[in-house]
């Protein structure tokens, strides 16, 4: 996997709560057994009118947003069902950060698998980076090793997250293979089962 | 003595392989559940890798999102085909057992889980899919995860998980006649939102979950996601032992005697603490309909539309949903027409639900300009459907009777609903798009789905009778 150390890029807002895994990845796009190529299927309904063409009146299409990498979205980004194509969608289409006031659990811990970094900052921060970003031309800065958001002007923003999947986004690391060095612990606890 | 402990520490202690400061334990997975949408890219993984499944005999596969639930002989999506083939390539080569779509054992995966015996009080399970919270209903701590976990357990049948928060959700009191396990879980939500079971693994507790058959405390479990909880259980009791005993990968004789003992045992101690509780009255719920576009959003079925002037907390958002879903405000639930009714998916399409279902509407027709329609859960429980005559009682009122699988639930297959039609479902989304692009969903018990479906409309199936009542 792809390390995560800081990234800065254009901020695409998207103001709406509950944004879930049907929204971002509708089911049709599921039959697919490959991992790449979502990008195109990314908020399709939202994106896309019925002909499949782009919508203009879908923000992510405007051309102010074309190219952004931090999504930041409204509360509990992500619920629903547990497809990683999700994940996958955003970060092919070039995501590499998601800013939101909360996450659905297991949209949040698919991030880390695919080298996306999902941040949680409090509301009213989010609300202020909507609010600036709204117009277009706002990007902004990620540090994951400081955990802090920033900009150019001097706003800034710190968040949590827990030492193992820092440490997993910051070396980029498989984490089957970190598993598999507990093989001796696995098997052991095999045996005393039985 | 030592100190009371919940179910949740209790069966976490059990299965904790490795524990360090500063990560989330290691924990080892007694069942892993596969199925043919989120498994692909795992195994591609491990042969990337020259990995191999490391048990495949604590490993089940079938397949339910993708099939078809009428022709199966011929699939026509083309993809979809594809899929099912590769999950059956994958099955061979790592040595899965598979209920493919033509086995006697095929099923939604939450349904054949617990029909099989596979479900047991005290283990983990895992399945790429959200509504594994379903076998939480045994005692079991059940949660979904993403295509890259299914491949780390398929790998290692181990996940690092950070101990979870408890939580108990009290249900005080009785349920009411006409009013349903699905009444209950779609209350509670609508009480408490989508999110607050977040990072909490749930125990439903109190007089009216004990109270409840296994069949209805599964789909109480099955709606913990949508509370935001990516687990929810029940402490096993008697009910449950009697369940899993008989089944097919259940223990057999002393060994079972030797299981019964521990299963009861894993019930939470009197005295012990939870992070969190929330309560609710169980004789102050009432049969409830979904108008909005998250489970959160449902009211009493004698109720009415929000009207989003009046609401005191995300006003765009019921405005939203309210446009998708074509309601106006104040609209009363009872005048909203429909086209479509489905019954089936995890949630909603065990045997018990089939039967209270056809109950309600034995001797009557499906109101003209609906199509409603009967998916059963698993290729067991149609067989068992039709032994009792179940198939005949729907298909004579005019509902359409198919072989099992996901369908509507989630319209991955042929089965879904038109743009901006209006369908009573038995299932646990009803998210923008779930069952169609455009289709507007709401969420409500079997019961409630098969009145509506005869009268075109929901009504409050409390003030129905069933087919038994009219004979008297
Ligand atoms: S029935 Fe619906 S919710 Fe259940 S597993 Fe299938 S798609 Fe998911």
């Amino acid at each position: 996997m792809e390390a995560f150390v800081r990234h800065s890029g254009l901020v695409y807002p998207l103001n709406r709560a509950n944004i879930d895994t049907d929204q971002i990845i509708p089911k049709q796009f599921l039959k697919r057994i490959e991992r790449k190529g979502f990008w195109k299927f990314l908020f399709y309904n939202w994106r896309y009118d019925d002909d499949g063409n782009l919508r203009d009146d879908f923000s992510l299409n405007y051309p102010e947003y074309q190219g952004a990498s931090v999504l930041v979205a409204g509360e509990n980004f992500g619920c629903g069902s547990s497809r990683e194509h999700a994940p996958w969608a955003i970060q092919d289409y070039g995501f590499r950060v998601v800013i939101a006031p909360s996450f659905a659990d297991i949209f949040y811990s698919n991030c880390f698998k695919n080298g996306i970094l999902p941040v949680q900052l409090k509301r009213d921060e989010v609300s202020q980076i909507m609010d600036r970003a709204g117009g277009g031309e706002c990007y902004l800065s990620v540090d994951l090793v400081d955990q802090i958001v920033f900009d150019r002007t001097g706003w800034s923003a710190t968040f949590e997250i827990d030492e193992y999947h820092k440490n997993m986004l910051l070396n980029g690391w498989d984490e089957i293979s970190v598993t598999l060095t507990y093989d001796d612990a696995i098997s052991a606890f095999e045996n005393q089962q039985n | 003595m030592s100190q009371p402990e919940t179910i949740i520490e209790k069966i976490w202690k059990k299965h904790v392989v490795h524990q360090e400061e500063g990560k989330p334990d290691l924990l080892y997975i007694d069942l892993h559940l596969v199925h043919e949408v989120t498994s692909p890219q795992a195994f591609e993984g491990l042969r990337m890798n020259s990995r191999k499944v490391r048990r495949p005999d604590l490993t089940f596969a079938t397949m339910d999102h993708n099939v078809p639930t009428i022709h199966r002989n011929v699939i026509k999506d083309a993809i979809s085909k594809k899929q099912m083939e590769t999950l059956e390539e994958n099955c061979e080569e790592f040595g899965v057992s598979l209920a493919d779509i033509h086995h006697p054992d095929q099923g939604i995966v939450h349904i054949i889980g617990p029909e099989l015996g596979l479900t047991q009080p005290g283990k983990t399970i895992v399945c790429g899919d959200s509504h594994t919270s379903t076998h939480g209903a045994f005692g079991a701590i059940a949660f979904g995860i993403g295509t890259s976990e299914v491949e780390h357990v398929l790998s290692t049948q181990t996940l690092w998980q950070a101990p979870p928060k408890t939580m108990q959700v009290k249900v005080n009191g009785k349920l009411g006649t006409g009013v349903t396990a699905k009444d209950l879980i779609l209350a509670i939500i609508a009480k408490f939102g989508v999110r607050f079971g977040s990072g909490y693994i749930m125990e439903y507790t109190g007089e009216a979950i004990r109270d409840m058959s296994m069949e209805e405390r599964m789909t109480v479990c099955n709606m913990s996601i949508e509370a935001g909880a990516r687990a929810g259980l029940i402490s096993p009791d008697e009910k449950t032992v009697q369940f899993v005993e008989g089944r097919r990968h259940a223990p057999k004789g002393e060994e079972f005697e030797k299981a019964e003992k521990e299963w009861l045992a894993l019930a939470t101690d009197e005295g012990a603490v939870y992070d969190s509780t929330v309560e609710i009255n169980a004789d102050e719920i009432e049969p409830q309909v979904s108008w909005g576009t998250n489970p959160s959003q449902c009211v009493p079925v004698s109720a009415s539309v929000p009207d989003p002037e009046k609401v005191t907390d995300d006003e765009d958002g019921v405005r939203r949903a309210l446009e998708y879903m074509g309601l106006e405000p104040n609209q009363p639930i009872e005048s909203i027409e429909l086209q479509h009714v489905f019954i089936g998916s995890c949630t909603n399409a065990r045997l018990a639900d089939l039967r209270k279902a056809a109950r309600m509407i034995e001797g009557r027709k499906v109101h003209e300009g609906i199509r409603a329609m009967v998916v059963p859960g698993s290729f067991a429980v149609k067989q068992e459907a039709e032994t009792e005559g179940l198939d005949r009682i729907f298909m004579e009122a005019g509902f359409e009777w198919r072989s099992a699988g996901c369908s509507m639930c989630l319209g991955m297959n042929d089965d879904i609903v038109p743009p901006g039609e209006h369908c009573a479902s038995t299932s646990n989304r009803n998210f923008e798009g779930r069952q169609g692009n455009g289709a507007r969903t709401h969420l409500v018990s079997p019961e409630m789905a098969a009145v509506a479906a005869v009268e075109g409309h929901f009504v409050d199936v409390r003030k129905y009778t069933s087919a038994a009542e009219r004979v008297i």
